[in-house]
């Protein structure tokens, strides 16, 4: 292909848009409204995964060591604990802070009650471990080889919340994974509709074009420009639109469910927009192109 | 040169459009396609172009078997073509020079050789003071010139037009037939579908009168069978 051809390709592509307005005004709303609701619930999705994330690194498990054990030999089961890849974070917690960190959750207000024992604590001999795992579904193999170190005298577990926290993240993978799909399949059926639209509205220009002896890449090639300039701008649209909206959402939810400071915890912007921004343009760039490319296809046969 | 051998097209089971046609014609020639509606003039046409394959028997153009031909080598067959439509066909939102410079693009002609022979080819259909007009601003005449401009501005070996004075009147069908003429005796063979009796009659050219599919009268120098 002559680089003039390109350039030729390229200024008709534009040139298509502006001759066609109702049609590609028409397009770019309908992939704004897909690409707007894909942005959604990806940002919804992203964020129900963060704050599942979060609630995962904070269960632990606690590995007691058997009595009088050697500072060296806890130092080793320690060691053994951090080697693992699935380990997130190793704490040690001696029966001292052990104890100052029960009498303040389970006396509260009431510390005067906890005076009754004073320097006897009662949680003498708890010094331990307390262990963060990467990733909540590896609770069952960190505790079986924490139970087989040498000098370990009981792991306690919560087997409720890992399994809890788990069935969760499996079902968002699901529930997002269908969302993202219907509305994939829904966006590529309207984009095709419209193209299909604008293309038959300019079928004779097509058989033209074939009568003359237009090879298929010189007839698709404006259209494939038009549509990814379509997708182009009718995914940035919504992109920069949700931008602006996100923060503006996050702090609404924040000040009218105040309730739920504590337990949610909503990703930032630019960290959603790392992965939404590449894979919208590419969504709407690719939907744009795939639309025009095989709905053309068929006209081809002229 | 065309050669058709022993051709049917069939649109559907048991209706032949052309039955068994077996034609030739010779470089250089200048034939005037005639027959009533459904005489199967335009399948012809349609056949030459490649747009449609036959159901049975064998097509040359220029030497080469349409009926082997692959579809990713019909654009390079149809650049030795040149169609002019009863309806002209051209693209409306593009002005004249465009219009023209476009059948040159398609073919990837160099842009310092295009702005030369556009120019030309408006020039010989006597349009070049109007390269900036668009279609709906011309005249019915004019814009088939335009057509023929297009048609003739790769120098194909062979012209096809279907029906290029149906929508025009006496004068300007007679100004579009000039037109044919000249580019035939450039060495253009040409080949004419048309229901204007005065014009094939006056001209005295090659005339092959089609009936029902079948070609019922080929003369070298004839005139326009009237059927009814």
């Amino acid at each position: 292909m002559r680089i003039s051809t390109v350039g030729y390709t390229m200024k008709q592509g534009v040139k298509n848009i502006g001759r066609n307005k109702l049609f590609s005004l028409a397009s770019v709303a309908t992939m704004a409204a897909c690409i707007f609701l894909f942005g959604l619930f990806f940002s919804v999705i992203l964020n129900f995964n963060y704050i599942v994330k979060k609630a995962e690194e904070g269960v632990a498990i606690t590995v007691f060591f058997e009595e009088n054990l050697e500072d060296s030999k806890v130092e080793a089961i320690g060691d053994a604990l951090r080697d693992r890849d699935d380990v997130l974070k190793v704490t040690y917690v001696s029966a001292d802070e052990a104890w100052d960190t029960f009498k303040d959750e389970y006396f509260g207000e009431s510390k005067d009650l906890a005076e009754g024992f004073k320097d006897d604590n009662p949680l003498a001999g708890s010094d331990n471990y307390e262990v963060y795992m990467k990733d909540v579904e590896s609770q069952k193999e960190v505790v079986k080889f924490a139970e087989g170190l040498d000098g370990v005298r009981k792991v306690n577990k919560s087997d409720v919340v890992a399994k809890t926290l788990s069935s969760v993240n499996k079902l968002i993978l699901y529930v997002s994974a269908a969302i993202i799909l219907i509305l994939l399949i829904v966006t590529v059926f309207l984009i095709s509709n419209t193209v299909t639209i604008g293309i038959t509205v300019r079928k004779e220009e097509i058989a033209i074009m074939k009568y003359i002896g237009a090879k298929d890449y010189f007839v698709r090639g404006p259209f494939i420009v038009e549509g990814i300039l379509i997708g182009l701008v009718g995914a940035a649209i919504p992109l920069a639109g949700l931008y602006v909206v996100y923060d503006k959402a996050i702090d609404y939810i924040m000040t009218r469910f105040s309730i739920l400071n504590n337990i949610l915890d909503f990703m930032p912007v630019w960290d959603v927009y790392k992965i939404l921004l590449p894979t919208g343009l590419l969504l709407g760039v690719g939907i744009g192109f795939i639309g025009s490319f095989f709905t053309i296809r068929k006209h081809l046969k002229v | 040169m065309i050669e058709l051998k022993d051709v049917t097209k069939e649109y559907s089971k048991g209706v032949a459009a052309l039955n068994g046609v077996s034609v030739k014609i010779e470089q250089g020639e200048f034939v005037f396609i005639v027959g009533d509606s459904g005489s199967g003039k335009s399948t012809l046409i349609k056949l030459i172009m490649k747009e449609l394959d036959p159901t049975s028997g064998t097509i040359i153009v220029n030497g080469q078997n349409l009926n082997r031909m692959k579809h990713r080598h019909i654009p390079k067959y149809r650049r030795g073509l040149g169609v002019v439509f009863q309806d002209f066909r051209l693209l409306k939102d593009r002005n004249i020079y465009e219009n023209i410079a476009f059948a040159q693009r398609v073919v990837e002609t160099p842009t310092r050789v295009m702005k030369k022979k556009v120019p030309a080819a408006l020039s010989l259909v006597g349009l070049a003071q109007k390269y900036k007009m668009f279609p709906k601003e011309l005249s019915g005449g004019e814009q088939q010139r335009v057509a023929i401009a297009r048609a003739i501005v790769n120098e194909p070996s062979i012209l096809l037009a279907d029906e290029p004075t149906g929508n025009l009147d006496p004068t300007n069908s007679w100004e579009i037939m000039q037109l044919l003429e000249e580019a035939n005796q450039r060495g253009t063979t040409v080949l004419v579908v048309t229901h204007n009796q005065e014009i094939v009659n006056e001209m005295q050219k090659r005339v092959i009168t089609m009936k029902k599919g079948v070609i019922v009268s080929d003369e070298k120098k004839g005139g326009y069978i009237n059927e009814d």
